[in-house]
């Protein structure tokens, strides 16, 4: 079998697309486990907020999660919020600096379980910040225990069995939920559980902070994340698990566009064809941004 | 296919290609599904954190599918201004 | 001679108007530049909050009704991190809702001014002594009036800047709703240094991007001090704040007791005693001004003079203060809480013990040795203190 040699740059004439990191990622490196789906999502909207060339007018607020790490990594002026509390931190930033792109990073325990009330009523004052939601339906950090977004029959380490909806209740579907607020301009759920889906998500965050910087009203990008290990699953396994549990709950696609709620039969067919679609475009050799 | 003193090689085009920072590499195998000319293929080898990295056959498109689906952020993706003809042993795929 | 141009502002501001203490308390931080508040409302703090909200948006500020106290808190934290100078509020049980943001915002060392326009004295261990988790303190203002509390407002926003730490301003229902004839003056502080630690996302993508955080960390490649590290320089900061202590004292030279009491109810009992003394009473008072840092060397001082018998603490509280009294006071002569828990009807307003003959009777009592009198209101509950004394 022949191997390439990959560790430098071709040596014969070649045009580079994509580049090893974001340039706002001070380093490659983090803490996250292997096959973990966050930093999938921080690469695209990083890379956005510099093709969208407002990186020197961008705060990020950061909850507490293993997104977390990302605050020191992140060539970002940052606030730490507490667990929950980022969409509030983000209304004092932006109503100080209306100018600016202010963007949340939370996980599902951090907004959907401590903050839910924070994100809602930030959506419902259609305050001109995007919040991002990295769901992977379980508390990562803590080692992969149920959160307010774990699909029935999900195993985590307190519901052993699966999530059991007549002893644990039922997920709440956030970005859903947000999409019925009129303050909401913009809301979609993204996923990265295969290269097409990176791409749409990367859209996704784009037209929340094209819409943030029209002053729209309050944008929304929620990006069902892999966690193989809070999963108990092998990380080669992460993306189909994702599709088969949360996929399959929390559907994917731009739930409100233009104010406009879509249904999901609308979602469900846009994701086939686009799907189709990038598959076919990857095969033709790379995604058109 | 060519017959070059008795041994079977075959030319395979590739538009592009990809650098593999395999010290980053923590050996999640996201990559291997991922690539759609299926070029990629995890190493016996390990790293120095005890991790197996993705390794390149010829045949890649530059498509960036890696990239997109990489969480250690280790790859780098280049076209090449003209293709790049490998001639491999063995037959065709 | 040149001509004076006057400052409209300031013409207005010279002239004394009569006005409600929460407006006052509003205008003095707008004039300390204060350009973001966010409150829910609660009696008795709520007209703070409503004279925020009319004030502000006329400078350019912003206020905000949050859904909940979690939100206000955290909406201010999310201003004072782009350096503008911000504040929140409610009474002690709201702030109790806050405390877990004021232990993190301490520790992020963010200048949050705080009002508590409390019910009573109640909230003097949640102020002094935080309900919080971790290692912090807040310096805590309680002015006796409205005319203090327009000062104490503007040294709260200067403090809270100079010290990078949330100040408290500790009132009631009384400063919060007594009308005063007072006019709101611009106070001249000292210059501070600039805040170039706040974000503003100017160095968003420059490599020297800056982060607001309590936990210690900080960007790749910048030196960060740890959870530890953070955790001891706040605590180096602790006896630094501590030279912040402000009080007063009067007749305490000869006085055979000395009463300590604070806020709105040291102002009855500076006057009750002023007329004990009239009547040839050795009575003398210390009003902590500052409640953390408490003046415990002031009260260890006065509680040293030969004269000394003995000492009081009067407080609307069930007995919080008397302890901060008792560590100044070390033993030098003996210390009773003289207070009781006392409110109107409603829980949130005066009660029947904020009447100066019934202050000037409880602090003769002590003076001469006598058993106090029973609070009003008390009397109803005698059998059981009765049960209980058995």
């Amino acid at each position: 079998m022949t191997i390439i040699d990959t560790s430098k740059a071709p040596t014969v004439p070649a045009r580079k697309v994509e580049s090893l990191k974001p340039d706002l990622l001070l380093t490659q490196e983090h803490h996250m486990c292997p096959g973990c789906g966050e930093p999938l999502a921080v690469r695209q909207f990083l890379e956005c907020i510099e093709e969208l060339d407002v990186a020197n007018r961008t705060i990020a607020v950061a909850g507490i999660g293993c997104y977390t790490s990302f605050a020191g990594t992140m060539d970002v002026d940052l606030v730490q919020a507490l667990h929950g509390r980022a969409p509030s931190v983000a209304t004092g930033v932006k109503r100080m600096l209306p100018d600016s792109l202010v963007f949340t990073l939370q996980g599902d325990g951090d907004m959907v379980n401590e903050g839910l009330q924070e994100v809602l009523h930030t959506a419902a004052r259609g305050e001109k910040v995007t919040c991002i939601l990295l769901n992977n339906g379980v508390f990562g950090e803590t080692g992969g225990h149920m959160t307010a977004t774990t699909v029935v029959g999900q195993r985590t380490k307190n519901t052993l069995d699966g999530r059991d909806a007549e002893y644990h209740g039922y997920p709440i579907l956030i970005g859903d939920l947000v999409a019925q607020l009129q303050g909401a301009s913009y809301v979609a759920r993204g996923s990265v559980h295969n290269a097409g889906s990176v791409a749409r998500t990367r859209k996704m965050f784009k037209r929340a902070f094209e819409s943030q910087l029209r002053g729209e009203g309050f944008t929304f990008v929620e990006v069902l994340t892999m966690c193989p290990t809070g999963w108990f699953v092998p990380t080669a396994d992460g993306p189909s698990y994702m599709q088969e549990t949360l996929g399959e709950v929390h559907i994917m696609g731009e739930l409100k566009v233009d104010g406009r709620v879509r249904t999901t039969e609308e979602l469900h067919a846009e994701n086939v064809a686009k799907q189709r679609e990038l598959d076919d475009q990857l095969a033709r050799g790379g995604i058109e941004k | 296919m060519s017959d070059t003193g008795g041994t079977t090689t075959t030319s395979i085009k590739s538009r592009g290609t990809v650098t593999i920072d395999i010290a980053h590499c923590k050996g999640c195998d996201l990559c291997i599904p991922a690539c759609p000319p299926g070029v990629l293929a995890m190493s016996t080898e390990v790293n120095h954190m005890g991790y197996p990295y993705p390794q390149l056959s010829p045949g890649c498109t530059g498509c960036g599918a890696c990239l997109y689906v990489c969480p250690d952020f280790v790859f780098e993706v280049y076209r090449f201004e003209q293709p790049v003809v490998t001639e491999v042993a063995g037959a065709a795929r | 001679m040149t001509a004076t141009t006057t400052n409209p502002t300031s013409a207005a501001a010279n002239e004394r108007v009569l006005m409600e203490g929460s407006e006052a308390l509003a205008r003095a931080a707008i004039v300390a530049g204060c350009r973001f508040f966010a409150g829910y409302p609660m009696t008795p703090f709520t007209e703070v909050l409503e004279n925020f909200a009319r004030l502000l948006p006329d400078v350019g500020g912003v206020c905000i009704n949050a859904e909940s106290e979690l939100e206000a808190v955290g909406m201010t934290w999310g201003a004072l991190s782009t350096g503008a100078r911000a504040a929140t509020g409610s009474t002690g049980q709201g702030l109790s809702l806050m405390q877990e943001s004021f232990s993190e915002i301490t520790l992020a060392e963010l200048p949050l001014v705080i009002f508590n326009m409390a019910r009573g004295q109640q909230d003097y261990f949640q102020a002094t002594r935080g309900g919080g988790h971790g290692d912090y303190r807040h310096i805590v203002l309680a002015p006796q009036d409205v005319r203090e509390g327009v000062e104490h407002v503007q040294l709260a926003f200067h403090l809270a800047d100079k010290w990078r730490n949330p100040v408290l301003v500790y009132g009631d229902y009384l400063l919060a709703h007594t009308q005063e004839a007072i006019s709101v003056e611009p106070i001249v502080y000292p210059e501070l240094p600039k805040k170039d630690w706040a974000v503003d996302g100017t160095k968003t993508g420059s490599g020297a991007s800056r982060g607001v955080t309590p936990l210690g960390v900080s960007k790749t490649g910048q030196v960060a001090m740890g959870q530890e590290g953070k955790a001891q320089y706040i605590a180096t900061k602790i006896p630094l704040m501590e030279r912040e202590v402000r009080f007063e004292h009067g007749f305490c030279d000869d006085a055979e007791t000395i009463i300590v009491a604070f806020g709105s109810p040291a102002k009855f009992v500076k006057y009750a005693i002023k007329q004990l003394r009239d009547a040839g009473h050795r009575i003398g008072y210390l009003r902590p001004i500052t409640l953390w840092p408490f003046p415990y060397a002031a009260l260890a001082d006065v509680a040293s003079g030969s004269s000394l018998k003995r000492v009081g603490s009067f407080e609307l509280s069930a007995g919080q203060l008397v302890e901060d009294v008792r560590i100044g006071v070390a033993g030098r002569a003996p210390v009773t809480y003289i207070g009781g828990v006392s409110t109107d009807h409603s829980g949130f307003g005066v009660g029947r013990i904020l009447d100066v003959e019934l202050i000037a009777e409880r602090i003769l009592a002590l003076h001469e040795d006598r058993e106090l009198p029973l609070i009003p209101g008390y009397e109803q509950h005698s059998y059981q203190i009765q049960e209980h004394q058995k």
